[in-house]
């Protein structure tokens, strides 16, 4: 056991350590904020800015850690729950407050992400974490971003004070359906959990009326809340995973989804699988996020191209339905509706924008989606120009092996 | 020929002004030569400068807005032909001003691809600068930072850096210009060479975090590479440490897989017992939040999966009424409370002209999950089929025998069929009071039923009924 008392470089790593599994670090869509009157410090606008990138290719846009790493849970997944030997540490609100507002003036973040595990009560620690975002807003006049993790049974009223300061508040729904919840994180309750996001939803919708006298009330959580799911970890297809995330969408309008492949931890349980998943995995589920929210589909057109109920790992889902339905294809660009062209492979949102507004005007060419942004080598088996036409191509049994990489290349290590 | 000068700082207004007094004087582009910052050797031939006729320059010429935000971010670029490309293309503009919504035209294109390489450069500007504390004279706190940045971005992009340190001074040093910030103001010179800026005791911090927060299991060398580029690295503090964390991130991932599972920590048995001890439940609920413990937990029928959460009812324990609905619809299963979407505001407003006080009686449902169809982003309310209805009695009954109230008020079929077993019949049967095992149980619509109501006048009448019976229970309990 450890007597002396740890350093602040100690704890940062450990805590940072700690909170490293979560992939959210976005900093983006919330209100304008300035400090242009130089009584404050930072500014937010509409986009985030990732300040670096770590080797694992995430960005680090946001100061990510945990209040503290001791928890009373015991989720198998997680590295910081109560069964495992992990070295532990716990910030004072006041170090905190610390390193983000000095890390803010060498412009290394956005902001603060902090996150907590669950120690003596779930409002103990919520008041905690209230308390440090307090600190930053009021007593430090700090305007950057700040990212709170709600923790799901905590009283109403932390709760809104903590909508009041952050500018995202975030509840993980941890795994995909309420059956692994109960095997994985057995103190937690899935219910709970929907009905913490609920809330957070009715309070965020709340603060946008303005009252019958014109004036508007402060507003909650301008990010809105996002939510995160660890894939790989229990037996659920992508199927099952994108029904959430699409229910999550529509239920709670939930700003984001995050994907987290299941990542073997330290001292991990003997419950888990030991085996990494494919990182592609979750690439080609953010994939699927993408065709959900801004291409039209539905889940089940994405999901039905295979009878396993997963997605197709080799090529990305979007290629992989157009390749089921190729008697859709080839499609003319100059006249094909939008919603049409939003299913293309190799066309996305902002090159379908380009062709609507240039084919006004005259009639595209081949050289013309190049300079778009087309991927053309993706569209070309799917689409006619005035100077192109695919022929054969389109139905040639070979089409989807020039996509597919060699096989040996999805080993796991 | 003619040679237009433009300086290094003011760029953009200086351009401006030229192009526009060239346009209205008809210059065309192959006629002019573009010399910023003195650095056009075409000077050396000796063309003559004639200056720029300042009348002309005030002249209004009519470009797209969308020309103006393009060549406003294109002027920063560092390739030597920006000016004579944004000129030639203004050129062309005049005649046919469709040509910007041409994203295929091969000029347009181009300019936009710098118009790319701009904003890239501002934005890595804003995320890679690095401040190190230079130490306090006077109230502000004092920082400086060296920065290389591909294209003139620091002109449009110090505006970003003053709203954002707007209570310290700063100054950004480049090679190109240099901006200053102190005391609220912002001046910009011409660039140094690079100062000696002393490290900083928060950089030690900052490579501290940067090591732990990468998981050394996902490594994407390449992912990081392309939003970080190498030619940024020597700049930032943290990226001395990125040769090392790749070089180690394989072993120390396999290493971490190998390590056997470890036995619990001592304490954390005793943690875990204290936890269960807390939330062990007693079969027969006692208080009615035992109950909704008991019931949040319900699994007895599918609709507890779709569903946020189950709605309890609510209510005073010893009340006289007891009102009974069909199920929680999209807004009280957000909230977790009975009536309180659109059908339960025109119950609580009706049973307030009918005198029945809601807060005192206990309102509850038949069914207490939401059944939905979910169509796009909306949740459309299905009926609880009779299974649902079955499965859910349960929870009713226990809720009935809690509060042991004098009359029950059902309202709607789903409520008919779950106290009395049968809901044939329900406008026939309302208004009247009937025996079940669980006591007398008064029948009438669900308010729901009302809202659906087409006819304006039908609704008012039905409405009226409505009221009354309602006034009729409240009598009953009185």
């Amino acid at each position: 056991m450890n007597i002396m008392p740890k350093s602040l470089q100690d704890k940062l790593a450990i805590l940072a350590d700690a909170a490293r599994y979560d992939a959210s670090c976005a900093s983006s869509g919330t209100a304008r904020r300035d400090s242009r009157d130089g009584k404050g410090l930072g500014s937010t606008q509409g986009s985030g800015i990732c300040h670096a990138y770590a080797p694992d290719g995430r960005c680090i846009s946001l100061l990510k850690i945990l209040m503290t790493n001791f928890c009373i849970y015991d989720c198998v997944y997680c590295v910081n729950r109560v069964s495992s030997n992990v070295e532990r540490a716990r910030f004072s609100p006041e170090e905190v407050v610390t390193l983000t507002t000095e890390f803010y003036r060498r412009n290394y973040i956005e902001g603060l992400f902090l996150s907590s595990g669950i120690i003596r009560s779930p409002d103990q620690t919520m008041a905690d974490m209230v308390q440090i975002a307090r600190t930053l807003r009021e007593r430090e006049n700090f305007r950057g971003y700040i990212h709170l993790k709600t923790i799901p049974d905590a009283a109403p009223e932390l709760i809104e004070e903590a909508g009041l300061y952050a500018d995202r508040l975030s509840v993980n729904v941890e795994l995909p359906t309420d059956a692994s919840v109960a095997a994985y994180a057995p103190e937690k309750n899935p219910s709970t959990i929907r009905a913490a996001m609920a809330d957070v939803k009715e309070r965020h919708t709340a603060a946008r009326d303005r009252s019958h006298r014109g004036r508007r009330p402060r507003r909650f959580a301008p990010a809105g809340q996002s939510t995160q799911m660890i894939v790989g970890a229990d037996g659920s297809t992508d199927a099952t995973i994108l029904g959430q995330s699409s229910r999550l969408y529509g239920d709670y309008r939930l700003k984001r989804v995050y994907y987290s492949a299941f990542s073997p931890i330290p001292d991990s349980s003997a419950r888990l699988p030991l085996v990494k998943p494919p990182l592609v995995r979750e690439h080609r589920l953010y994939q699927a996020d993408w065709l959900l929210r801004f291409y039209g589909f539905s889940v089940d057109e994405i999901t039905s191209t295979r009878p396993d109920g997963n997605l197709d790992l080799a090529i990305d889902p979007k290629l992989a339905w157009a390749l089921a339905h190729r008697g859709l294809f080839p499609v003319d660009v100059q006249i094909a509706d939008k919603a049409l062209l939003l299913r293309v492979p190799g066309f996305g949102t902002r090159t379908v924008e380009r062709i609507l507004s240039t084919r006004r005007h005259r009639t595209l060419r081949y050289g013309d989606l190049q300079r778009m942004g087309a991927l053309l080598k993706k569209a070309k088996p799917f689409i006619t120009l005035r100077d192109w036409t695919p022929g054969a191509l389109t139905d040639s049994a070979d089409l989807r092996a020039r996509f597919a990489p060699p096989p040996e290349q999805l080993s796991l290590f | 020929m003619r040679t237009v000068p433009l300086p290094r700082i003011g760029t953009w207004e200086a351009w401006r002004d030229a192009a526009r007094a060239l346009m209205a004087e008809g210059v065309s582009p192959e006629a002019v030569l573009w010399d910023w910052d003195g650095t056009d050797q075409a000077n050396l031939f000796g063309t003559d400068t004639p200056s720029l006729n300042p009348e002309a320059a005030a002249s209004p010429i009519t470009v797209p807005k969308s020309y103006l935000a393009l060549a406003r971010t294109v002027v920063w670029h560092s390739d030597p032909e920006r000016f004579a490309r944004l000129y030639a293309f203004l050129w062309r503009l005049r005649d046919r001003p469709g040509l910007m919504a041409d994203r295929g035209d091969v000029d347009i294109a181009r300019l936009r691809d710098m118009e790319k390489g701009v904003r890239r450069c501002a934005h890595k500007m804003k995320a890679f600068v690095r401040f190190r504390d230079v130490g306090q004279e006077g109230p502000r706190r004092r920082f400086a930072a060296w920065f290389e940045p591909t294209h003139h971005t620091v002109e449009p992009t110090a505006p970003f850096f003053t709203g954002r340190f707007g209570d310290m001074d700063w100054m950004i040093v480049t090679p190109d210009v240099t901006a200053r910030f102190e005391a609220g103001h912002l001046s910009l010179a011409p660039g140094q060479t690079k100062p000696d800026l002393e490290e900083d005791d928060a950089e030690a911090l900052w490579g501290t975090y940067f090591r732990n927060i990468f998981n050394p299991a996902r490594l994407k060398v390449q992912a990081m590479t392309s939003e970080m580029p190498r030619k940024y690295w020597k700049n930032l503090p943290e990226a001395r440490f990125i040769p090392e964390l790749i070089a180690t991130a394989d072993a120390r991932a396999r290493e971490m897989a190998a390590r056997a599972p470890t036995l619990p920590p001592v304490r954390a048995e005793k943690i875990q017992t204290r936890l269960a001890a807390a939330c062990i439940s007693a079969p027969m609920p006692e208080s009615l939040g035992e109950l909704c413990g008991q019931m949040a937990a319900c699994t007895r029928c599918p609709l507890h999966a779709p569903a946020t959460q189950v709605v309890p009812g609510e209510g005073p324990l010893d009340a006289g009424l007891m009102v009974v609905g069909e199920q929680p619809g999209d807004q009280e299963d957000l909230h977790g409370r009975p009536f309180v979407g659109p059908a339960g505001q025109l119950f609580d407003r009706t049973a307030a002209e009918a005198g029945l006080d809601r807060s005192a009686a206990y309102v509850t449902n038949a069914v207490k999950h939401f059944k939905f169809r979910r169509t796009g982003k909306r949740r459309l309310h299905q009926a609880p089929n009779r299974d649902e209805i079955d499965h859910c009695k349960w929870w009713l009954d226990l809720e009935v025998r809690l509060v042991k109230p004098k009359l029950i008020l059902a309202m709607g079929a789903t409520a008919l069929q779950s106290l009395t077993g049968r809901r044939e019949g329900l406008l026939k049967r309302r208004g009247r009071v009937e025996h079940s095992h669980h006591g007398p149980v008064f029948v009438t619509v669900h308010p729901s039923y009302l809202l659906r109501l087409p006819d304006e006048v039908r609704r008012a009448e039905e409405i009226d009924r409505f009221r009354e019976d309602l006034r009729q229970a409240a009598r009953l309990t009185a």
